[in-house]
């Protein structure tokens, strides 16, 4: 009865209003869901929070953004020379502002076929350096065309039609060096040339961009640091790393002590194709007649002309500086900017031609041991160019380890004494970075996700300055005209260059000697 | 519909569990300022890859994507969790999932950088979802459990 009458109350409740309590609570029913999910979320962020203010007392992640200090006016225009225009020496004029309209074209259809092409926009998109080229060395005549190409193009444009005139070709370097209307010169060609080019162009008072590594020998080292000091020009040798953004974040956080007592670096070349080994791809139209052998050859021993050697010099000690001058350089250069190794006090190094056994004498592959005793730190080098394997560059202390590349990790050791509470109260757990720093991101995190590492980690994220991608090469002649407009000394000057050579030689002649070098620092001498 | 009791508890369980799926995501974006869609799109693999890739090319595109992404994410994840405009949250849901599983589709011979968490053979977990909010979609159930109740009430009443 009862009953009923509720059934018969309810329904003319619910024909007045369509909806009775039991309606509207089946209607709620999300909400309390919805709180759940609130609690439970703000609990989750609580403890990220927690865990990452954790990480901040612990270390200060506040690294700052040290980049370009200086600003410089790009007023003054400055005349530029170029001495070896092949492959490296045309990436310089392009990074210096100067592609030919022939590559531009092909940069410009690639675009328009391929949106994530992005070399035509960013080539337009890099900054105008106010410079002009007015000469060109090659001594290969089809090098020297393209270079010519490149240089004329002072528009930009694709069109040929559109280009400036073409600047003068010299077949001598010599004649370069003696012309008025050139201020500045990039040296490009082979190491053997490296040095005796540099000096002569200080002596003529040349500023001088050159290549890495800075020279081919031990004696002309020195006679190129005389000549830069005594002529007061403006010297920038060729390591772009010197620009790269995770590099002054990687020397604040060492500086910072984050990694406690650093004790091992290790850097490696992981190279597995013929190209990667310099066998490199010889022209077809290159012979006797467009090729000014002798003058290639200059300081080397004297030998038959060779096509060989003379596309893939970088085999042969007669003009190379083989594993320790050419790649090991890069790494040396980036840990002494980072550490401020400085010349290392002993060398030792093995290795052999183990893989490309086609005539070449220089080894392909190589470990080498440089040992600091005033910092407690070995620096460890190993080559091999018949693997891929990456095996990065590494700092180890006894806190934290840290892997640089265009990114930067730090991961705390689990033994660390710096992190032990940390770690065994779970919040800093050693298999996850204490500190990452992805130079496409928009600011700095303390933990990165594993997946945007892993995106980071294969390049898929591109390098950014101020929201732009931009090419390291550019920001480091960049820096070199700066220094020349401000009478100012670039990243990598002729002292960081010296500390290179001698590195380098060190271990090349550990490796040609079979034996441990040592450098004397009263003497300033490798013995 | 006429659902016994058990077929709608766990309908409107599957409901609010896929709602609270997309709620999450969203939510995890929206306070991370660092989160950006274009890993994932340039990780693109198969036979869309190139318009997936397209999309991160551009700058634009990719801000706009970013925020249809997130703010799509909690839209749906809300509908699903409180049955409010469920039929348009879930047919939003499946053509978010389905761009989601065209720009990874797990099929043989396609390789990413990003690491998957599982092994997956054509179908994977975006695939079920998307199935899942199928079947949400054809037994509804927000007009008995969900704001769908106030909202569709004339709806309801024509239905009657």
């Amino acid at each position: 009865m009862t009953e009923d009458l509720k059934n018969i109350a309810g329904e003319s409740n619910q024909k007045k209003t369509g909806i009775n309590r039991r309606d509207i609570l089946k209607g709620l029913i999300g909400v309390p869901v919805l709180g759940v999910f609130a609690y439970g979320w703000l609990h989750k962020q609580k403890l990220d929070e927690a865990a990452k203010k954790s990480i901040h007392e612990t270390i200060s992640l506040d690294i700052s953004n040290r980049l370009d200090g200086k600003v410089v006016s790009q007023d003054r225009q400055i005349r530029l020379g170029i001495i070896g225009t092949g492959g490296r020496g045309r990436y310089l004029l392009k990074a210096a502002g100067f592609l030919s309209p022939k590559t531009l074209k092909i940069y410009h259809e690639e675009a328009s076929k391929n949106k994530m092409d992005k070399r035509y926009a960013e080539f337009l998109a890099q900054p105008d350096l106010n410079i002009v080229v007015n000469g060109i060395c090659d001594i290969y005549d089809v090098n020297a065309k393209k270079g010519q190409a490149a240089a004329a193009n002072i528009t930009r444009e694709y069109d040929e039609t559109k280009v400036g005139q073409p600047p003068k070709r010299y077949k001598n370097y010599k004649e370069l060096l003696a012309a008025t209307d050139i201020d500045a010169v990039i040296i490009a060609t082979p190491d053997h040339w490296h040095g005796p080019m540099t000096n002569e162009a200080a002596r003529a008072g040349k500023h001088v961009y050159c290549e890495k590594p800075m020279t081919w020998t031990v004696a002309e080292t020195y006679e190129v640091v005389k000549a830069v000091t005594e002529s007061g020009i403006i010297f920038q040798l060729g390591h772009q790393n010197r620009q790269t953004e995770s590099y002054f974040k990687a020397k604040e956080a060492i500086e910072k002590g984050f990694l406690g007592k650093v004790n091992l670096v290790e850097v490696t070349t992981n190279r597995n194709t013929p190209e990667g080994a310099w066998v490199y791809k010889i022209d077809a139209e290159a012979n006797q007649n467009n090729i000014d052998w002798q003058q290639f050859l200059g300081p080397a021993p004297n030998h038959e002309f060779s096509l060989e050697r003379f596309f893939r010099w970088r085999c042969w000690w007669d003009y190379s500086t083989g594993l320790s001058g050419d790649l090991f350089t890069h790494d040396y250069d980036a840990m002494n900017q980072i550490l401020g190794l400085g010349i290392p006090h002993s060398a030792v190094a093995s290795g052999g031609i183990y893989f490309f056994k086609d005539g070449r004498t220089v080894p392909d592959v190589l470990q080498m041991a440089f040992e600091y005793p005033d910092r407690d730190l070995t620096l460890l080098y190993s080559a091999s160019q018949a693997s891929e394997k990456s095996r990065g560059r590494l700092i180890m202390g006894n806190d934290a380890w840290m892997t640089i590349d265009n990114n930067l990790d730090i991961y705390a050791d689990p033994a660390s004494v710096r992190y032990k509470e940390k770690i065994e109260a779970g919040i800093i757990d050693p298999a996850v970075p204490i500190y990452s720093y992805n130079p496409g991101r928009k600011q700095v995190d303390a933990i990165t996700s594993p997946t945007e590492k892993y995106f980071a980690g294969r390049g898929l994220l591109y390098t950014y300055r101020d929201g732009q991608r931009v090419d390291p090469s550019h920001l480091h002649i960049k820096d070199w005209l700066d220094g020349i407009r401000s009478n100012t000394q670039p990243m990598c000057n002729i002292h960081r260059g010296f500390e290179e050579a001698m590195t380098a030689h060190m271990g090349t002649i550990a490796y040609r000697e079979n034996r441990k070098t040592f450098w004397d620092k009263e003497k300033q001498v490798i013995v | 519909m006429n659902y016994s009791k058990s077929q709608l508890f766990w309908l409107v369980t599957l409901r609010v569990l896929i709602g609270w799926h997309f709620l999450f995501e969203g939510v995890v974006k929206v306070v991370n300022p660092n989160w950006s869609s274009i890993g994932y799109l340039m990780d693109s693999g198969g036979f869309m890859a190139g318009f997936f890739q397209g999309m991160a090319a551009n700058q634009s595109t990719l801000q706009v994507i970013d925020f249809i992404n997130i703010w799509g994410l909690i839209a749906i994840g809300l509908g699903l969790i409180l049955g409010s405009f469920t039929r348009i949250a879930t047919i939003a849901g499946i053509l978010l999932l389905s761009l989601y599983y065209f720009s990874h589709p797990p099929f043989p011979g396609i390789k990413y950088a990003m690491p998957m968490e599982g092994s997956y053979l054509i179908v994977n977990k975006i695939l079920i979802e998307m199935v899942a909010l199928a079947v949400v979609f054809l037994f509804p159930t927000s007009r008995e459990f969900g704001l769908d109740k106030f909202i569709c009430r004339k709806q309801n009443k024509k239905v009657e």
